[in-house]
């Protein structure tokens, strides 16, 4: 285990660099001046010298890095352009918000995708196995900004039983959570349905049936566990886009997290919180990765050897 | 078996297939929709009548109207285009540059793979839209934009699928055999290797197109995509959120053309998938 850790940790190493490099090159893509841009065509010549050395742009690119780079390994992202306040800690206010709400749509997700993934499985082929490959198809076809204001539409607007949005009470989680967590629920179902079809078919379950147990409780207590596997591992690898997914979802419902936080910043052509929201959700999703992959070799013995 | 033998197969298997059969007919009606639609279109998308913004459905237009009186099916009918430009413009791109470097990934192996397989990786840490709402933040909302910032992600999918292609058929004997008659290498790529390697390319060039989209109209949602006042989906459901209460339609309409393109070459892909996959079988 310790071994695969540390090719894992090895092999993340130069991932994280290159996102690193993207993440800086972005201010670098700006067709014409980025300070120009920022500041307004009409800003003083003083104002712009001044924050194109704050944003030590006055430096050639490769000190630029370096400086970068340094400031990433002592925690520094800089700082925000309007608020004044380090990036790091503008993130970091906002990471409770972003979290909660991952954390909930993760269980909206699960919540319908288990009972509906099992039930396909072990009706399959019946009306319902159809509705729910239905259901899940139109999950991953509705896109998020659509199904949110949708959502806003039929449960604010005309039946009045959630907020429709802001940030505070469990209410006001509901519909975003929902909005997030289904397409992951679509693929989730998917994912379960398949692969508990595989493991219903193994000879432990024709072994646990032949010992009197019957199907059901025979795919519940066995064959479920371990088509749970790569459920998990998709689960993991969809926290990624989870998370990217929260700036729509976030700014559609005025939740104040990163999502919001990074639209908030583009609008306002604040470039460094910019580049520190993108890095801290690319950061996030590799670490992610790396969890799900640990947690996938933990959960499958084979893994781990090879 | 020869070529259009194995074709007529395939095409006789997703005929067989009612799903994927209505995604190919409501496919082809959205292209037909994009290409026609300065005949389809009853008015100019962007002909404004601001004395009766906001009306709902009516003889004289069909959907409604938008804030600014203009006609929601027309929009709708040109916003097709603009799907469509994305959708094909960013899979042709991202697959000619996949296709370039999942082949020399996967036919040289070494370093130039290690290289390219690293810079892949680098790249879907990106998730989902996030380099595309990192690159249009910067560069600017605009149709080409839009295409730069998709397809600077989208080719590492297929990238991927060609090298793991590749290195599979490598593999195989009539492969092998070429390579012991001394074909040159551009050869059996081109001959050998990369025709029979396409078959999932295919598959994932039809979801490639819906996840593009979807992307385009996420972006212009979220006012990073195309420039108002050229209509697309995501922008008109953007917009129209703002009168939810008053004209749902313009949220609602918009939408449901998404969710059904979307829907369609998702049902397309699975059936062209399962049709290739028994193919693969039987061989």
């Amino acid at each position: 285990m310790r071994g695969y850790l540390l090719a894992r940790l090895r092999h993340m190493v130069p991932v994280v660099l290159g996102v690193v490099t993207v993440v800086f090159l972005l201010i670098h893509l700006i067709p014409g001046d980025p300070v120009e841009i920022m500041l307004g065509e009409s800003a003083l010549a003083a104002q712009k010298e001044e924050l194109r050395r704050e944003l030590h742009l006055d430096r050639p690119v490769v000190i630029q890095y370096g400086e970068f780079l340094l400031g990433l390994a002592k925690g520094d992202l800089g700082t925000s352009f309007r608020s004044r306040e380090p990036v790091l800690r503008e993130i970091l206010r906002r990471v409770p918000a972003t979290f909660l709400l991952s954390a909930a749509s993760i269980l909206v997700a699960l919540l319908v995708a288990v009972p509906l993934g099992v039930l396909s499985a072990l009706k399959q082929h019946s009306l319902l196995d159809h509705l729910s490959g239905f259901l899940a198809m139109l999950g991953l076809s509705m896109p998020n900004f659509w199904l949110g204001p949708l959502l806003i539409l039929i449960f604010s607007l005309e039946l009045g039983l959630f907020p429709v949005s802001g940030y505070g009470t469990a209410g006001h989680l509901v519909l975003p959570a929902v909005t997030m967590g289904t397409g992951m629920a679509a693929i989730l179902m998917r994912m379960l349905r398949s692969s508990l079809l595989e493991e219903i078919r193994q000879d432990y379950v024709r072994a646990a049936c032949a010992r009197g147990l019957s199907r059901r409780a025979a795919v519940v207590r066995h064959a479920l566990a371990n088509s749970l596997i790569p459920v998990l591992t998709v689960m993991g690898l969809q926290f990624g886009a989870l998370l990217s997914g929260s700036i729509i979802t976030e700014t559609i419902f005025s939740w104040p997290g990163i999502g919001r936080l990074t639209i908030q910043a583009i609008e306002a052509r604040d470039y460094p919180l910019v580049q520190g929201c993108i890095l801290f959700i690319a950061i996030c999703t590799v670490i992610v990765n790396l969890l799900t992959d640990l947690l996938y070799s933990r959960l499958d013995p084979r893994i781990r050897y090879e | 078996m020869s070529e259009r033998a194995s074709w007529r197969i395939l095409v006789g298997r997703v005929a067989r297939n009612r799903a994927a059969v209505a995604g190919a007919a409501f496919v082809l009606l959205f292209l037909l929709v994009a290409v026609l639609a300065p005949w389809l279109a009853p008015y100019a998308p962007g002909a404004q009548a601001l004395d009766s913004g906001l009306s709902g459905p009516s003889r004289a237009h069909w959907l409604g109207q938008d804030r600014l009186g203009r006609d929601l099916l027309s929009r709708l009918v040109y916003g097709a285009r603009i799907s469509v430009a994305v959708g094909l413009g960013t899979v042709s791109l991202s697959l000619l540059i996949g296709l370039l470097v999942g082949a020399a990934s996967g036919f040289f192996g070494g370093k130039v793979d290690n290289v390219l397989m690293r810079l892949a990786d680098v790249l879907l840490a990106f998730p989902g839209i996030l380099l595309a709402i990192a690159i249009t933040s910067v560069l600017g909302p605009s149709l080409r934009n839009v295409l730069i910032a998709l397809c600077a992600l989208g080719w590492v999918g297929y990238a991927r699928l060609i090298r793991g292609q590749i290195l599979k058929v490598k593999e195989m004997e009539f492969v092998q055999s070429a390579t012991a008659v001394g074909s040159p290498p551009a050869r059996l790529l081109l001959v050998h290797i990369l025709p029979n390697a396409i078959s999932p390319v295919i598959v994932e060039a039809t979801f490639g197109i819906a996840r593009a989209i979807v992307a385009e109209a996420g972006l212009s949602f979220l006012g990073l995509g195309v420039n108002p006042p050229t209509p697309s989906w995501g922008a008109m459901i953007s917009e129209g959120r703002h009168f939810l209460f008053v004209a749902p339609h313009l949220t609602t309409v918009p939408g449901l053309a998404i969710m059904a393109t979307v829907m369609a070459f998702n049902f397309l892909g699975d059936g062209l998938r399962d049709a290739m996959d028994v193919r693969e079988e039987i061989r």
